[in-house]
């Protein structure tokens, strides 16, 4: 490092290097900028000089090196009061006192000054860490062997009364110049004690909030660069759906194909078919038909999270959209033994939904109570109005403050309340996620391609609803969607 | 390093650096009494919960030229300000912290042998570290002493000579507890950072001594009864490059 400029500020600049840190220990002890008033509180400072003057009788005054009077204790003696009521002693007292704050302790930090009163000052060094931080002023006091007033006092022109001041002046503290020098050694030692406190206390706390400030950097740094991170972990994501949309309807188009002609033969366009000809061919449709719904699915899903999806809104009463749920599901749970009901309550409202979304949503719904709803075991779809707060999830938090965060719009609540194997509570949050399945075994019982609760629960957002699971008692579970009803204010139509 | 020209100053920083509990704050302690107080000022530990230092400790040292009041005003003053960092491992940013702007490094290994390990991770941070302040272990001095010789399953001698003749830094053996080791370290690591300085900087004429007149200088403001040279011959290994004319 080169020689720098006389008294630069230590290394306060710059760190080298973007993620060094701002503040040096250097900093934080103030090396070379330490001064009185930043260490010692003021009143402090004041009270342990009248503490020496209470002890000793000499007036103590402490200066910082700047020269600015931090501490005056003992005030004005009678004498120098008597004085100051003279034009001629004004002037010399106010010479003496300049001399005296003016004065530098030199080289052995201990200068003695004469008053024309006889009295003397010492200036001293106030020294802290090896270095002056200030002037400490002893005085006025008198030798101890005064008798009388000097002549350069009572030769003051302006109508000095001699008899007056020899008095005051020999009621003047007294002290002997080794005493003094004791006293102020004292005196220094209890402020250097102080002073370390203080500087201490100080170091303490910046280095505290440099650590705190040096941690938080760290931190920052740390979280811009999982902010990084995760952007380009969502722009992967999207790149996904596109890849997904695109693949999807690229693969729907043969399919198309597939399922047409295979309609064709079995309608016996292209000539009879046999009776296992017709049974192979009917495979090859059904199954046409089953990869198609689930093509559809995932181009459902990529439109639905890349929100693209178009909706079409408009008032609809649910409980015909549920008649018709119930009714295509009918032969389904029929086939497998199981009861399926429809509850409708009075007076429920108009909604704004898509009715081909919405017809969707409890079609898959409805579908998924029956798979997993074994023979003799019931499906019931319940609709009713909802004074309620937040629907279902279980969510307990929701409970607070409920007069409060209430919806001040009513919500149509549809639960499909199933007796089936029920989900257990940890898988819950996971089943809305695309692809999940609570039994991913390879051999698993039930079939499906994960994607219809994740596709429901985005296509009842869109609709500004909510769905979430509770268990049915004494078992199985129960979906629960709660939407909003329609208001006059609803604006028109959007796609 | 600082030179406060206008405080006719020249300022050192000295960092004993380690793993948590293998003796810096001890060294600085020994040192303090070691030493005179004419020439250092109190030490201030910072904030000790259950003996370990939180933030750091510090010890000044003040040490004047000789030549300063009778060559009129050339000599300057040479502050050393030692400080320890905070060893466990949580007070990172502390310890970055307090390194920064370091001329030496005194490295206090435990000899335990089952402190080997945490040994090696302290370097290995201080190492970290010092990279994250463009600083490096190949330009700045460094001596390492392997403290707490008193206690028993510790590496032996012979082992710590061995590994200290192939490594670079200076090595000394000690016993802060006792004080033993103590001085020899800090004059082994004044002398490196020393001769270092002064090469590159030209000091000694600066401060107002001769460049090989600083160490006994320094012992002797700081009340030594031991010379120098006695001192550095203490070291057991490592390069501790030309030893101090006494």
């Amino acid at each position: 490092m080169p020689p720098q400029p006389p008294a630069p500020p230590p290394a306060s600049g710059p760190a080298p290097g973007a993620s060094a840190p701002s503040v040096s220990a250097e900093d934080l002890v103030l090396d070379g900028r330490l001064r009185i008033e930043d260490l010692v509180d003021r009143a402090g400072l004041d009270e342990l000089c009248k503490s020496f003057v209470t002890l000793f009788g000499i007036p103590v005054r402490i200066y910082s090196s700047e020269g600015a009077m931090l501490a005056d204790a003992g005030g004005e003696l009678e004498v120098c009061a008597y004085v100051n009521t003279l034009a001629e002693g004004r002037k010399a007292c106010a010479g003496v006192v300049g001399r005296v704050r003016a004065q530098d302790p030199g080289d052995a930090g201990d200068v003695p000054l004469p008053c024309f009163t006889g009295a003397g000052y010492r200036v001293m060094a106030l020294e802290y860490d090896g270095r002056r931080i200030g002037r400490l002023i002893v005085g006025p006091f008198l030798p101890p062997t005064t008798t009388d007033a000097p002549a350069s006092l009572l030769t003051l022109d302006g109508g000095l009364d001699p008899a007056r001041a020899k008095t005051l002046v020999l009621k003047m503290p007294r002290a002997k110049a080794d005493t003094v020098t004791r006293i102020a050694a004292h005196l220094r030692s209890a402020l250097d004690l102080i002073l370390f406190s203080g500087h201490k206390a100080h170091v303490t706390s910046a280095m505290h909030l440099a650590s705190v400030r040096e941690s938080y950097r760290q931190l920052e740094d740390k979280t811009s660069r999982l902010q990084e991170a995760f952007d380009r972990l969502k722009e992967l994501d999207r790149l996904k759906s596109n890849f997904l949309a695109t693949v999807s309807h690229e693969l729907r188009t043969p399919l198309t194909s597939i399922i047409g002609y295979s309609e064709m033969l079995a309608e016996g366009l292209a000539g009879e078919l046999s009776a296992e000809q017709a049974d192979f061919v009917k495979t090859i449709h059904d199954k046409g038909d089953q990869l198609l719904s689930l093509i559809m699915g995932l181009l459902d899903l990529s439109k639905l999270e890349s929100g693209t999806m178009r909706m079409a809104p408009q008032g609809i009463r649910v409980e015909a959209v549920l008649q018709e749920v119930v009714s295509t599901l009918t032969p389904t749970a029929r086939k497998k033994g199981v009861k399926l009901v429809l509850e409708v309550g009075s007076q429920l409202g108009e909604l704004r939904a898509d009715p081909e979304r919405l017809r969707q949503v409890f079609l898959n719904l409805v579908e998924n109570a029956l798979k997993f709803t074994p023979a003799a075991g019931s499906v019931t779809l319940q609709a009713r109005m909802s004074e309620g707060g937040a629907p279902g999830g279980g969510d307990d938090d929701d409970d607070d403050g409920l007069t409060l965060l209430a919806p001040t719009r009513a919500r149509l609540e549809v639960r499909v309340v199933d007796t089936g194997i029920g989900i257990p509570a940890r898988e819950k949050p996971k089943v809305f996620d695309a692809f999940y399945q609570v039994d991913s075994s390879s051999t698993r019982e039930y079939g499906g391609t994960g994607l219809g609760l994740s596709i429901v629960k985005r296509l009842v957002e869109a609709h500004a609803g909510t769905i979430g699971i509770e268990d049915n008692q004494p078992r199985g579970t129960v979906f629960v969607v709660s939407l909003p009803q329609a208001t006059p204010a609803d604006a028109p139509p959007t796609s | 390093m600082q030179i406060n020209f206008g405080g006719r100053e020249i300022a050192l920083k000295l960092v004993y650096y380690g793993p948590a509990l293998s003796g810096k704050t001890t060294n600085l302690r020994s040192l303090h009494q070691l030493t005179s107080d004419e020439s250092r000022g109190r030490l201030m530990t910072l904030e000790t919960k259950d003996d370990r230092t939180l933030f750091f400790d510090m010890l000044p040292l003040t040490l004047r030229a000789q030549g300063a009041a009778a060559s009129g005003g050339a000599g300057m003053t040479l502050r050393i300000k030692i400080y320890t960092v905070p060893g466990q491992v949580l007070h990172a940013s502390t310890r970055r912290l307090v390194l920064q702007g370091a001329d030496g490094i005194a490295f206090i290994a435990d000899s335990q042998t089952s402190e080997t390990e945490h040994n090696a991770a302290s370097f290995l941070d201080l190492r970290r570290n010092l990279k994250e302040l463009s600083l490096s272990l190949k330009t700045l001095p460094v001596v390492i002493q392997f403290n707490k010789r008193d206690l028993p399953q510790v590496r032996s001698d012979a082992e710590i000579a061995a590994l200290a003749s192939r490594g670079r830094e200076p090595v000394f053996n000690a016993s802060a507890v006792n004080g033993s080791g103590v001085l020899e370290t800090f004059f082994g690591l004044l002398h490196i950072t020393w001769t270092r300085l002064d090469a590159e900087h030209h000091l000694a004429p600066m401060l107002g001594v001769e460049t090989g007149a600083l160490l006994p200088m320094a012992a002797r403001q700081l009340g030594l009864a031991t010379d120098v040279a006695t001192l550095l011959s203490a070291c057991v290994g490592g390069d501790l490059g030309a030893r101090a004319p006494v």
